[in-house]
């Protein structure tokens, strides 16, 4: 079986958020990883290499740097790793990525295609169904529990208040949320390995059908008219006090906005 | 693309189990309020197996006209039937906008939609609106007029994007629950029905649904509670939300979780504050051993009343809070229960 794994570098937003002193978001101070869905992801392919046995290619489009987590993905038992970058690729919205990245996926043999159901810095969750209907290829959001039943797949699909339990046909497309269980580390021979490995990198001429009307800034029908950043209501009062205390302090709050 | 034959503005109309999801009469508000300005028609698109009835309610909260396409194939949601529908409305009808729910349904058919006709999609926007694009008129770039303008949080709610849409049409985005407003239904109002049916033919896209697991919940939908407590990480177990639970209770609130509790399997999706869960402005909001990522902060702020309460006394949610409280969430809020269940009955 083989096994594509979309991952992208993001800043680490949860990890400790930097602001300038306007209140604005200090990217440069700020490290970057591997999307938390996009490695629940990955995970979540490793553990179908581990169980039935599959070869895992990673696929990153970025900056040149984007490097850093396909080594991380390598390290934790990807088999191939393939770096998408190109200066023409950039400032593309979520169309001309998912248009790029399919364009990549169109040189490989694959039959499951995994992706994290959303990246922590955009948040929107598109990109995964747009390559799937690129590549004209069955889509299951928000999937968990993945289970391979001869050449089918079967997961649990989430809902608000519910899940599905459904079967495809692969070749398919999953966008899987963070499981329960945590991504593996990396093991020290599994980072030498690493950076023993050749990663591959395609540009733009490497991409397959895809027309240049469709990459890129140029190519994203989206455009940001505007983007500020939010203004806050900012901290009220902050207290420290033994627990009776604190419990005397909200309960006057209340009265006072009569709540009770 | 000719732009001029595309026209009104549409919303998908999300049916689960063929009742009308909430968001669909939120959509249909904020349209009645775009389709004003442009001068033009709402236009409801609903989706599914025996689902003609539910026109009527549409009409009552501001569609003018229901498409209906109506097809055994389409009796529980998938992507590639329902994707079907959609697109094909899109192609025949032609909408100049077409806006769809941020829920797990639409977040997932919006963009399988927006890819198959080609066009751009502004993800969980919270402001929609008609205007130029570019805002300002720039020399050498024609200013367009009547566009729709969709404003979203990035990065975890910490920057604002206005997005437009402006060569492409429909102009599509997925919108987020609990933002807009609906309308107060106007009882007997009838709108226009049309039925239609692409013809479905089952491929390879078409999943077979094995099984459908409903979680079993009795509480009621957090993004209608005057009172929300909601409780972290931090609160260190499942059982230990009993402690908030008894709070909730006293208040007549209701308890609700962050994205951690829900990750760690400790509370269902359905309660989740926040980015990926939903957004909430109670008029009062307990946040109790949770940091606040502003992920999760994104979901709640615009609360009347932030109460934190967190021993870390760096915790991000302090930022927010009206009024926070570092200390031991174990120690304080068993007595806080104490204390306005004794206010509550002296009050009586």
């Amino acid at each position: 079986m083989k096994i594509v794994v979309c991952i992208k570098q993001v800043p680490d937003t949860k990890g400790g958020v930097k602001f300038n002193p306007d209140g604005t978001l200090d990217r440069g101070a700020m490290l970057t990883i591997m999307n938390p869905d996009d490695k629940a992801g990955l995970e979540a392919a490793l553990r179908l290499k581990d169980q039935y046995g599959a070869e895992v290619t990673v696929v990153t489009m970025g900056l040149p740097k984007a490097e850093e987590v396909l080594r991380e993905a390598m390290a934790m038992g990807a088999d191939n790793g393939i770096l998408v970058t190109d200066r023409v690729l950039g400032g593309a919205d979520t169309w001309a990525t998912s248009t790029t990245i399919a364009g990549a996926i169109r040189n490989l043999e694959y039959d499951l295609i995994i992706t994290g159901r959303q990246a922590i810095d955009g948040d929107t969750a598109q990109v995964g169904p747009q390559i799937s209907e690129h590549l004209n290829i069955p889509v299951i959001s928000y999937a968990q529990n993945i289970k391979i039943e001869g050449d089918s797949v079967i997961v649990e699909r989430q809902y608000e208040d519910r899940y599905h339990v459904v079967k495809a046909k692969m070749p398919c497309l999953i966008t899987a949320l963070s499981e329960l269980n945590e991504p593996r580390y990396m093991t020290p021979g599994g980072i030498f390995d690493a950076y023993k490995k050749e990663i591959t990198v395609w540009g733009r001429a490497d991409l397959k059908d895809v027309d240049d009307s469709n990459i890129g800034l140029k190519g994203s029908p989206t455009k940001i008219a505007k983007a500020s950043d939010k203004v806050r209501k900012g901290a009220g009062e902050k207290v420290a006090l033994d627990p009776d205390e604190s419990v005397s302090y909200i309960v006057g709050k209340l009265k006072e906005k009569h709540v009770i | 693309m000719n732009l001029e034959e595309y026209k009104g503005v549409y919303v998908f109309a999300q049916q689960v189990d063929n009742e009308i999801s909430s968001i669909a009469f939120e959509l249909l508000g904020k349209a009645k309020d775009l389709a004003k300005d442009l001068n033009t028609e709402v236009t409801a698109v609903l989706v599914g197996s025996g689902v003609k009835g539910l026109a009527d309610q549409l009409a009552e909260y501001g569609a003018d006209k229901v498409i209906v396409v109506d097809d055994p194939e389409l009796k529980d949601y998938r992507t590639e039937p329902y994707a079907h529908a959609l697109a094909s409305v899109i192609n025949k009808y032609k909408p100049e906008i077409m806006l769809v729910g941020a829920t797990a349904i639409g977040r997932d058919l919006g963009p399988r939609v927006s890819a198959r006709v080609a066009t751009g999609l502004t993800a969980d926007c919270t402001v929609l609106e008609i205007g130029d694009f570019p805002l300002q008129a720039v020399p050498g770039q024609e200013q367009l007029h009547n566009q729709l303008l969709m404003t979203r949080p990035a990065f975890g709610g910490n920057t604002i994007a206005t997005i437009a849409c402006p060569y492409n049409r429909p102009q599509m985005a997925t919108v987020r629950a609990g933002v807009m407003q609906k309308i107060e239904p106007i009882k007997g109002a009838k709108a226009v029905v049309e039925e239609f049916n692409p013809g479905f033919t089952p491929d390879n896209k078409y999943v077979e649904i094995l099984d459908i697991v409903k979680a079993v919940t009795e509480t009621v939908d957090i993004m209608d509670a005057k009172i929300l407590v909601s409780g972290g990480r931090g609160v260190g177990s499942p059982e230990n939300f009993k402690i908030l639970e008894d709070l909730a209770e006293v208040l007549g609130g209701t308890v609700s979780c962050s994205r951690a509790v829900v990750d760690s399997g400790w509370k269902p999706k359905d309660l989740q504050v926040g980015q990926t869960g939903k957004t909430v402005r109670p008029n009062l909001y307990f946040a109790i051993g949770i940091s606040g990522a502003i992920q999760h902060v994104a979901g709640m702020e615009e609360s009347d009343i932030i109460i934190a309460i967190n021993k870390d006394a760096d915790a991000p949610i302090f930022d927010v809070a009206d009024y926070g409280v570092v200390g031991d969430l174990n120690k304080i809020v068993p007595k806080l229960t104490e204390a306005l269940k004794a206010e509550i009955a002296a009050a009586k």
